[in-house]
């Protein structure tokens, strides 16, 4: 949960009141994935009852300041100095639509890969339109904000990559007649519920 | 809108009878001025023949090759060579700089060749270099550039004086991906300014550079937007 790690590395920083966390959360990601207020007051309750953090009375403006504990330093720490683990699984919608598409009957796979790749190019073109209309980074939160564009730019283009490998993997699947739709078994499942009796 | 370069029903074919080998065919492409389109398509697909045939480097079996109102089957192969130089300029992966000349010779080099005076030549190489941001370095030799530097040599002579054509073939290939990023910037600058080019590319992050991304198979031009179905895949298998 990259949004709890965040707010608790900008903590690291100085204590902070809600509102300028989330400011801080922005500006520091280019502002590339909106969170609302409300997600983070309701981190914060979780920092807080984990005891990562600490929370402050008002002060005379009203502003409630978080300050992070040692355990929420020791937690920071961790996080940077360790890597982000996927889910080992395929969760990947696009790769579960493929998967699922390949098993049917009558469903034209090409087409499905092209109308994705279109998108996908499309989206890479902004990006790219988008990197392009400003120059070289000229402060932290510039350099900050093309890491996030530079990785959405490489994930799109791995996509694509990764469509062109499988329609080729396809073409040669159709020409050695692999490619064959996986009809529904018949037998009957050992387990699931079973239809109510309609005697 | 200006056309720059128009490839109409253009096919090439190596070889004669049964053994001929199709490298292109039927190919329609326009480049206005002010746009970059880029040409994808695996090794083999006949992209880098397309790029040859736009530049007038290939005589295509058969179809047009126009170039700013010129057409190509009209001309001789000297008239061809002299639009050339007035007209377009290629980069490559390896750069293709003359070592013995510095940047600012290299760059003037085919406004020389096509009877422009020395001093006039220098100064729209000048204009040229500073267009990609290395009047600093006219006078350096390429072994003196980086890679990156002399891709942007390149660029400049591709676009020196009335040129305006760019047709670049993985122009990033052989830099890193950072600098390779910098001379995308600078191409998609000189096209913004009113060159126009084809890319020639395989990696979808440099095609994303362009304007517009058409694919090459099998000598044919593919438009993704278009209803293809297994048919061609098969066909293409």
């Amino acid at each position: 949960m990259s949004i709890r790690q965040s707010l608790l590395a900008i903590l690291d920083q100085g204590p902070c009141y809600g509102y300028q966390l989330r400011t801080e959360f922005d500006r520091r990601t280019g502002s590339t994935w909106p969170v609302n207020v409300g997600q983070i007051y309701s981190t914060l309750d979780r920092l807080e009852r984990d005891g990562l953090v600490t929370k402050a009375e008002a002060d005379a403006e009203g502003q409630i300041y978080y300050e992070i504990t040692a355990a929420g330093s020791t937690e920071v720490s961790d996080w940077l100095g360790s890597p982000v683990v996927r889910a080992a699984a395929a969760r990947d919608e696009l790769a579960i639509k493929l998967a699922i598409a390949v098993t049917l009957p009558g469903v034209d796979i090409a087409h499905v890969i092209q109308v994705q790749r279109a998108a996908t190019l499309s989206s890479l073109q902004e990006y790219t339109r988008t990197k392009a209309a400003t120059d070289d980074p000229e402060s932290a939160e510039e350099l900050a904000w093309l890491l996030v564009i530079d990785s959405l730019i490489f994930a799109a283009e791995a996509e694509v990559r990764w469509l062109d490998h499988s329609e080729s993997r396809l073409a040669r699947a159709v020409a050695s007649g692999l490619a064959t739709a996986v009809p529904l078994n018949t037998a009957v499942p050992k387990r699931g519920r079973p239809a109510k009796a309609t005697s | 809108m200006t056309t720059l370069l128009r490839l109409d029903g253009v096919s090439m074919q190596y070889g004669k009878g049964e053994t001929a080998v199709t490298a292109l065919s039927g190919v329609d492409l326009s480049i206005q001025a002010g746009e970059l389109v880029a040409v994808m398509g695996a090794s083999g697909s006949g992209k880098s023949t397309l790029l040859t045939i736009a530049g007038g480097l290939t005589t295509p079996t058969s179809g047009e090759v126009i170039i700013e109102d010129s057409w190509l089957s009209t001309m001789s192969p000297s008239g061809i060579a002299a639009l050339r130089r007035r007209a377009l300029g290629f980069v490559f992966q390896d750069f293709n700089l003359v070592p013995a000349l510095t940047a600012v010779e290299n760059v003037a080099l085919p406004l020389e060749l096509d009877g422009w005076k020395h001093r006039k030549a220098r100064s729209a190489a000048l204009d040229a270099l500073n267009s990609v941001e290395l009047s600093d370095r006219a006078d350096h030799y390429p072994d003196d550039l980086s890679g990156g530097q002399q891709q942007r040599v390149a660029i400049a002579r591709a676009v020196v004086g009335t040129r305006r054509i760019i047709l670049a073939d993985e122009p990033t290939g052989a830099l890193d991906s950072t600098t390779g990023e910098l001379v995308l910037r600078m191409l998609r600058r000189r096209v913004d300014a009113g060159a126009g080019g084809i890319l020639v590319t395989h990696d979808a992050r440099h095609a994303a550079w362009a304007d517009r991304i058409v694919f090459v198979r099998d000598g044919r031009i593919v438009d993704e937007r278009a209803r293809a179905g297994v048919d061609s895949l098969l066909a293409s298998s």
